[in-house]
């Protein structure tokens, strides 16, 4: 009896591994910057090329900064909802315009709107280095200390932003409050 | 750079398909990411460390290729940060540190041994060990039960007998 016994027990185990990993997905990477401060950037503005803007101008509020291109399909599919989570006015989002030129990352904001409190240029990808950035969409929320505390890679559907976004949000801006 | 929503269920992930592969469709009318040509180091030196430390770094983008080999926009700009690093007279340690504190372990070919690799460095060893020891394991019992035991004189009997009525064979 044994003897059937083991190896049907190894399948199974095995199996149930195999079906584990079937379901996530290995382009979703960890950050290993949560809970650190988010990198430092200057960067021109994209909607105001003379003036610059820095992650330090954000200080003492919680907000979104959401990786973008014109060239991002999958930024398309998200912008839509970026509109109405910017209008819900729960939480700032300040875009990282990666990779882009100017001309076209201004006419997907005039073709499409612009949910963006301001956008920075990130011309080269080199602040996209800094905060790990391998695949845009991609948004990170950051608390009133600068530190990053979440990371969604891929768009932002509203699954995603009732489920995972809002409750970080909603919790920093309690944590906020009580200080 | 697109992706299955994580959590949007299957539907979503078909949706999400079908705009991927359509996007394919009209790729030629998708705005392009701004591509700087990638400009190799005209020192000598600098380019071999490049070559022998982007074989050991993965591509982020297309996961199963290594920073040397992969042609995408964020390869080329990791290899050109890594340029920029060597000339400022980096080591590959430095470098090694300075990618893994923004991308995390998953950028290395080669896994770090930390208590969370354990399994994945030694595991095939226990494998080894436990497979051979329950090889002898199973050779030593097989040996003790194959040892002869001499015939009783009553089964000698009848093995004779039995040999005996055999036709058209000799008998001793």
């Amino acid at each position: 009896m044994l003897r059937y016994l083991i190896p049907l027990v190894i399948f199974i185990v095995l199996a149930v591994f195999l079906a584990i990993g079937l379901t996530r997905d290995p382009h979703e990477l960890k950050s290993v910057l949560i809970n650190k401060p988010a990198p430092t950037f200057h960067l021109q503005q994209l909607k105001a090329p003379d003036e610059t803007i820095s992650n330090e101008d954000m200080r003492g509020k919680v907000w979104l900064l959401n990786v973008w291109a014109s060239w991002c399909v999958a930024c398309r599919d998200e912008h839509p909802y970026l509109i109405e989570y910017a209008k819900s006015g729960v939480v700032p989002i300040y875009g990282l315009n990666y990779k882009d030129r100017r001309e076209d990352a201004l006419a997907t904001l005039e073709e499409l709107g612009d949910p963006y409190t301001a956008s920075a240029v990130d011309f080269d990808g080199r602040v996209g280095i800094d905060y790990g950035v391998y695949g845009a969409p991609e948004t990170y929320i950051i608390d009133q200390a600068g530190m990053i505390r979440y990371k969604h890679v891929g768009p932002m559907m509203p699954d995603v932003w009732k489920d995972k976004i809002l409750p970080v949000v909603q919790e920093l801006n309690r944590q906020g409050a009580a200080k | 750079m697109t992706r299955p929503a994580n959590s949007g269920g299957k539907l979503l992930f078909l949706t999400y398909s079908m705009v991927v592969l359509l996007s394919c469709l009209f790729a030629p009318f998708v705005k392009a990411q701004v591509r700087e040509e990638e400009v190799p180091s005209d020192d000598p030196v600098i380019e071999q460390r490049l070559t022998s430390l982007s074989r050991e770094l993965r591509c982020l983008q297309c996961q199963n290729q290594t920073l040397a080999d992969s042609p995408a926009g964020l390869a080329a700009d990791l290899r050109r940060e890594i340029r920029i690093q060597m000339k400022a007279g980096k080591s590959d340690q430095e470098i090694i540190a300075f990618l893994t504190q923004r991308y995390g372990d998953f950028i290395l070919y080669k896994p770090r041994v930390t208590y969370t690799t354990y399994l994945l460095w030694f595991g095939p060893f226990v494998l080894l060990v436990g497979g051979l020891y329950l090889l002898f394991y199973y050779i030593k019992q097989r040996r003790d039960l194959i040892i002869e035991k001499p015939l009783s004189a009553d089964e000698h009997r009848r093995a004779e007998e039995l040999l005996a009525s055999l036709p058209g064979k000799e008998t001793t």
